[in-house]
């Protein structure tokens, strides 16, 4: 294995397009390590992008957005209290991923291009309409999160292209956003479903919403059905239950070690109610 | 293949030690540095038993490549106590029974000391949660517990 | 060896708590667990598994291994003893070892180890086992208790069984046990409620933090060394040393702090492969297993399914019980079915009894000894039974078990009579308990359950050699997995009168004392604690004689008084009190050294019982448990150093927590272990659980000096049942397998 820390993304790239055999970007490492000790992939190169400048800050744009660079560990983001109070979902999210230690390495980037189905993050930033910016050969460019996941443990990155940061949008002083898991444990496990939501509150009515499932199809996904379920509503039951059974019917889960597809299914929809309830509350306050 | 050349701060201390480039930060610090305090329980960041600091964030030691230490500050058991007198959580620990087997209790008090410098007056859940990533197996934690919260109290009494 | 001592009265510093002498070593990281040794010149090695549950091995071709820069030795079955051959049952103990350390004609489960490389690195050692080329014939596999009995299940090993099985069952049946008394078909008539179950557990892990790990050193002379994480390294010792062919006295062995063993290591797994590869480069070699390694090929606990029937009358008086209890233990012989079936009705009396066991064989990895063996799951099945007959009959589960708890005099379901014991205590001190009496608000339950292990006692051999300065050196040869050297250094002050701080409790290597059985069976506080207690006297004994001598009067006018040799009476003359010290300090020229010595079996461990209550909810939406109030109440004999003791006492518990909830090994169709890892075998994290509240209760164990029982043990016998009871009342369902993971529980609400 050949390691780089190259000082920009020209030279990152460059290095990327150059090497042969399988090559990784190393941000956290709490995946691409987690697979090299297990013998489960050696890459021939690894590129550590955290030399790069700009890779680990939290920016807020004039516009009210932010950006958030690829090697941001998690604690640094549960340390940002502005990012934190306008969007607890998705920092919520990538807080759950692992420990502390975890988190002092983890990052957003990371958890969207190990492209596990069960990622923490994803849902959240999926709600949360958010995007990346690939670098690539030809330039940049801002891509949809949810357009990012391909199948397990594959993205629709091409050779060359490398996400140099996460964008959130601007958040609106009535909306809200939530992210649950279920994990037997309380803490280090892989979400058995997890699902995000995001939503803004009009005189009481939900007036937009964004619901997203992990660990319940091949990639996480955008559930449509379960926003138009409480689009217009004032979340009361009927809604929720509305909301319940647009998710779980969203779901096509396997049978796996973590859990049961009647399990996942089940769990989806009362995740969806719970979280759909907790950012509701977050858009009114 | 190539070893890369390290050069690195360990507990105040500048060090260079060469590594192969699949060589965890771990596999360096006791393989290299005779720095054993720091154990592998499970080499995948599940236990926490090889906690350290990096450049002042708690990670996980095997999960850093010994490569990315290049430049950055580490600090270890090694180093948490640097004279004759022990760490208060090191005391507490003894004193409380904190520990039987003893293994985890490095990356325990690693983990322990880097909370109490960010939040001197936790929680009981919230030291629980902090340390979620520290395996014991052998104590049910209720020890660890008490010793962290009444050195936390002790700490902030003393300052 | 019977013992005539009377329990002393009072203490003086048995029953306080000292700092641990291995305190600062531990919190400062300079305490050397088993991969913290380096030799120079060190090779490290790695070893080859199967990926298959049941294969021939046609051919194993190390070629492009060897090939590999770095490498300097390839060894497999070859390279180990030729004169351990198998035979049938108990008999081929250190074959089975040998077989399950490295494969012969067929690997047996998957993670078997088949071939292992030493090379100048672990990465070079790694990337050669990926170049080792196994060819395989892929045999049929079984993994689960109840199949591997039935008919046509593949058979693990031919000629396997011992005398104990009847014939007609099936060969993997490798162990058979019955006991009983009175006429279990009477009393299921004479019962106004009977409730028959069947239950399944899956195996765990011991789940210790430090994996297996060793340095070995060994000679073409058959002379070595072994540096390794163990629970008995005297037996590390024997059983090395016969499966390389070596005799015992050649090697010498060193235990190293153990990171943690419940059982898990008290066997053989690595240590004999890194003797045969450092034999063949004459090179020292390091083994360190990997975590997926661990769970792969060492320990895990037997899985079991039992069924249960007990009969109850309206008042509580359990009429009968019976239990069948089978018993998955791996690809070798081994699987306590015997202990889990003596353990089941222990803790009551009753009239008519019947248990049955059966130790089966499967394609999975050698089972270990899991803390109390068998008890646990025993417990589970019988004590979910009593609750659930207590809930039918509507009456209180303490008070039923008080109803039928064993006594002093009561003759055990396993045949023998129990001398004093404290499970009566341990269920009032339950039933007086605040945690008992404490509201429970809705969805919210609470169970109790009782538990059992028999404890042990075993060789023992311990010195204690006194310094000039009136100090004093104890080797024991148990090590010390909990904080046994504080304990033992208080019970060598309690004796010897002389303050904790002037005694130092080593671990001796093998070749400084007499034979140590393993640290397991509880037995370390008890035996080792007895032969220091002996040792103490024997050096007493000396010091008085010298005493004797100085003043000149007889030996047996002597007599040991806090830490003084004093006349024994105004018989004997008057003389000023010799300190400890005042002896010590002249003993070179009074007639030498004064070293005080046990050696022997002490027999006398005495039973332990425990009550544990638990408060749990459950999620009715997602079936999930949380654990929220625990306590622990159980007898210790005496409690030497108390911390110690309700560190037992509660990591018993939380051990017990994680088998009830999460902890499984999981089987692919395949016969491949799919969780080999912390990630996925979950077990309990500091976020997880709530204080674990302790009781000690204290029954002297007339079998110990000072009344100790062994605990290690006892706290996971009943967390497994009390969870399975609480879940029941919170959430309705009573489950009948573990682990109650949410999705079973969901499922089990569900189906209500």
């Amino acid at each position: 294995m050949q390691y780089y820390a190259p000082k920009s993304f020209s030279e990152a790239i460059e290095i990327s397009m150059e090497a042969k055999g399988i090559t990784r970007f190393l941000a956290g490492g709490t995946d691409v390590l987690v697979q090299l000790r297990a013998d489960i992939l050696t890459p021939e190169v690894l590129i550590d992008i955290k030399k790069i400048p700009e890779v680990g800050d939290i920016l807020q744009n004039s516009d009210g957005s932010w950006r958030i660079g690829a090697a941001v560990p998690g604690a640094q983001l549960n340390e940002h209290k502005d990012l934190k109070a306008q969007w607890p979902g998705v920092v919520e999210a990538m807080d759950l991923i692992g420990s502390t230690q975890v988190q002092g390495r983890a990052t957003l980037v990371g958890n969207l291009c190990n492209g596990s189905p069960a990622a923490d993050s994803v849902p959240a930033l999926i709600a949360a309409g958010a995007s990346v910016t690939i670098i690539s050969p030809n330039g940049s460019r801002d891509v949809s999160v949810e357009d990012i996941p391909h199948s397990p443990g594959k993205t629709t990155l091409e050779k060359g292209e490398l996400i140099s940061a996460v964008n959130l949008p601007k958040r609106n002083t009535n909306g809200g956003d939530a992210y649950l898991r279920l994990i037997p444990r309380t803490e280090m496990d892989i979400a058995v479903v997890g699902c995000g939501i995001n939503l803004s509150v009009k005189e009481g009515l939900v007036s937009d919403a964004r619901v997203s499932l992990g660990a319940v199809t091949a990639k996480v996904i955008l559930v449509k059905e379960a926003a138009d379920a409480i689009i217009g509503t004032s979340l009361d039951d009927k809604a929720l239950t509305a909301l319940s059974l647009a998710a779980s019917a969203a779901c096509k889960p396997i049978n796996d070690k973590r859990g049961t597809i009647e399990y996942r299914t089940h769990v989806a929809g009362v995740l969806a109610k719970r979280a759909a309830q907790i950012a509701y509350k977050r858009a009114r306050s | 293949m190539s070893n890369i050349h390290v050069n690195t701060t360990v507990n105040g201390d500048e060090i260079g030690f060469l590594c192969d480039p699949r060589e965890t930060l771990l596999d360096c610090l006791r393989d290299k540095l005779s720095l054993t305090g720091a154990k592998e329980g499970c080499g995948t960041g599940d236990c926490g038993a090889c906690s350290v600091k990096l450049s002042g964030r708690l990670v996980c030691s095997c999960l850093v490549l010994g490569a990315e230490a290049e430049g950055q500050e580490i600090e270890t058991i090694e180093g948490m106590s640097r004279d004759e007198n022990l760490h208060p959580l090191q005391e507490k620990f003894i004193e409380y029974a904190a520990l039987q087997c003893g293994i985890c209790t490095p990356g325990i008090l690693v983990a322990t000391k880097a909370l109490l410098e960010k939040n001197p007056d936790p929680t009981e859940t919230e030291v629980r949660y902090w340390l979620a990533g520290n395996l014991c197996r052998c104590t049910g934690y209720d020890k660890i517990i008490r010793a962290i919260l009444d050195t936390a109290a002790d700490m902030r009494e003393a300052s | 060896m019977a013992l005539d001592d009377q329990s002393k009265p009072y203490f003086k510093f048995v029953g306080t708590r000292p700092k641990r002498p291995d305190g600062i070593d531990k919190v400062t990281g300079r305490a050397k667990f088993g991969a913290d040794s380096y030799a120079a010149g060190m090779l490290h090695g790695a070893i080859v598994r199967s990926p298959h549950a049941h294969a021939r091995i046609k051919s194993i071709d190390t070629s492009e291994a060897e090939a590999l820069k770095g490498v300097k030795a390839v060894v497999t079955r070859a390279d180990f003893s030729k004169d351990i051959k198998f035979t049938s049952g108990k008999d081929s103990e250190h074959w089975n070892v040998l077989e399950n350390v490295m494969a012969d004609e067929k690997v047996l489960y998957d993670g078997h180890a088949l071939a292992a490389i030493a090379a100048t690195s672990a990465l070079i050692a790694r990337d050669a086992v990926k170049l080792v080329k196994v060819e395989y014939e892929i045999l049929s596999h079984v993994t689960d208790v109840d199949e591997a009995m039935a008919i046509g299940a593949p058979v693990i090993r031919k000629g396997a069984s011992d005398k104990s099985v009847p014939s007609g069952l099936h060969e993997n049946v490798v162990s058979y046990y019955e006991s009983g008394h009175g006429d279990v078909e009477t009393g299921f008539t004479e019962a106004d409620l009977i409730i028959e179950e069947s239950f399944k557990t899956e195996a765990t892990h011991q789940g210790y933090i430090e994996p297996h790990a060793c340095l070995a050193s060994l000679g073409s002379d058959g002379k070595g060394e072994l540096w390794c994480t163990t629970q008995g390294h005297f037996s590390f010792q024997k059983v090395c040393a016969a499966l390389l062919g070596l005799e015992t006295s050649q090697l010498r062995v060193t235990a190293s702090e153990i990171g943690g063993g419940f059982g898990g290591k008290t066997t053989v797994f690595i240590e004999p492969v890194a003797l045969a590869l450092s034999r063949k480069t004459n090179r020292p070699v390091k083994i360190v297993m990997s975590r997926s390694e661990v769970f792969r090929a060492t320990g895990p606990t037997a899985s079991t399914s039992m069924d249960i029937k007990i009969g109850m009358k309206k008042d509580g008086t359990i009429t009968a019980g019976q239990g069948t209890f089978r018993l998955q233990g791996g690809a070798f012989p081994g699987a306590p079915g015997g202990m889990t079936a003596m353990c089941a009705f222990a803790p009551y009396a009753l009239k008519n009894v019947h248990q049955i066991g059966y130790s089966v064989m499967s394609n999975r990895p050698k089972q270990a000894a899991y803390r109390a063996p068998g008890s646990p799951m025993a417990a589970f099945a019988v004590e979910s039974v009593i609750d659930a007959l207590c809930k039918k009959l509507d009456l209180d589960p303490i008070e039923v078990r008080l109803k039928n708890a064993s006594r002093k005099g009561t003759k055990a379901s396993y045949g023998p009579t129990f001398e004093e014991i404290g499970l009566v205590e341990c269920l009032e001190t339950a039933k007086s308990h605040s945690h008992y009496k404490a509201p429970l608000k809705k969805g919210q339950g609470r169970g109790i359950s009782c538990g059992f292990w028999f404890n042990f006692g075993g060789e023992t051999a311990v010195s204690l050699a006194l310094s000039e300065d009136g100090t004093v050196q104890i080797s024991v040869g148990t090590p010390d997995i909990g904080g046994s050297r504080a304990s033992i250094a208080l019970m060598a002050a309690e004796e010897l009168g002389i303050p904790y701080d002037h005694i130092r409790c080593t671990v001796a290597d093998t070749a400084t004392l007499g034979y140590n059985e393993i640290s397991h069976g509880s037995r370390v506080t008890y035996a080792t604690g007895l032969a220091t207690i002996k040792a103490a006297r024997d050096a007493i004994n000396k010091l008085c004689k010298r005493a004797a001598e100085k003043w000149g009067i007889p030996e047996e006018a002597v007599k040991w008084e806090d830490g003084h040799a004093v006349p024994s009476g105004p018989n004997a003359g008057d003389f000023e009190p010799l300190s400890l010290k005042n002896i010590s300090e002249k003993m070179g020229k009074t007639g030498g050294p004064i070293v005080g010595h046990f050696e022997a079996n002490p027999e006398g461990a005495g039973v332990s019982f425990a009550t544990h209550i638990v408060d749990a909810e459950v999620d009715p939406e997602t079936g999930k448990t949380q654990i929220l109030r625990y306590t622990v109440i159980q007898d210790a004999g005496k409690a030497i150093h108390p911390s110690y003791v309700e560190g037992q006492f509660q990591g018993g518990a939380a051990q017990g927590i994680g088998w009830a909830l999460n902890e499984e090994y999981i089987y692919g169709s395949d016969g491949r272990l799919q969780n080999a890892g912390f990630l996925d075998y979950r077990i309990p994290l500091a976020s997880d659980l709530p204080m674990i509240d302790t009781v000690i209760v204290e029954v002297p164990n007339p079998g110990h000096p000072y009344g100790v029982r062994g605990v290690g043990e006892t706290s996971i016998c009943p967390p497994l049942a009390a969870i399975a009871n609480a879940v029941s009342q919170a959430a309705g369902v009573r489950l009948t397998e573990l682990p109650m993971s949410p999705p079973s529980i969901l499922a089990a609400l569900k189906a209500e």
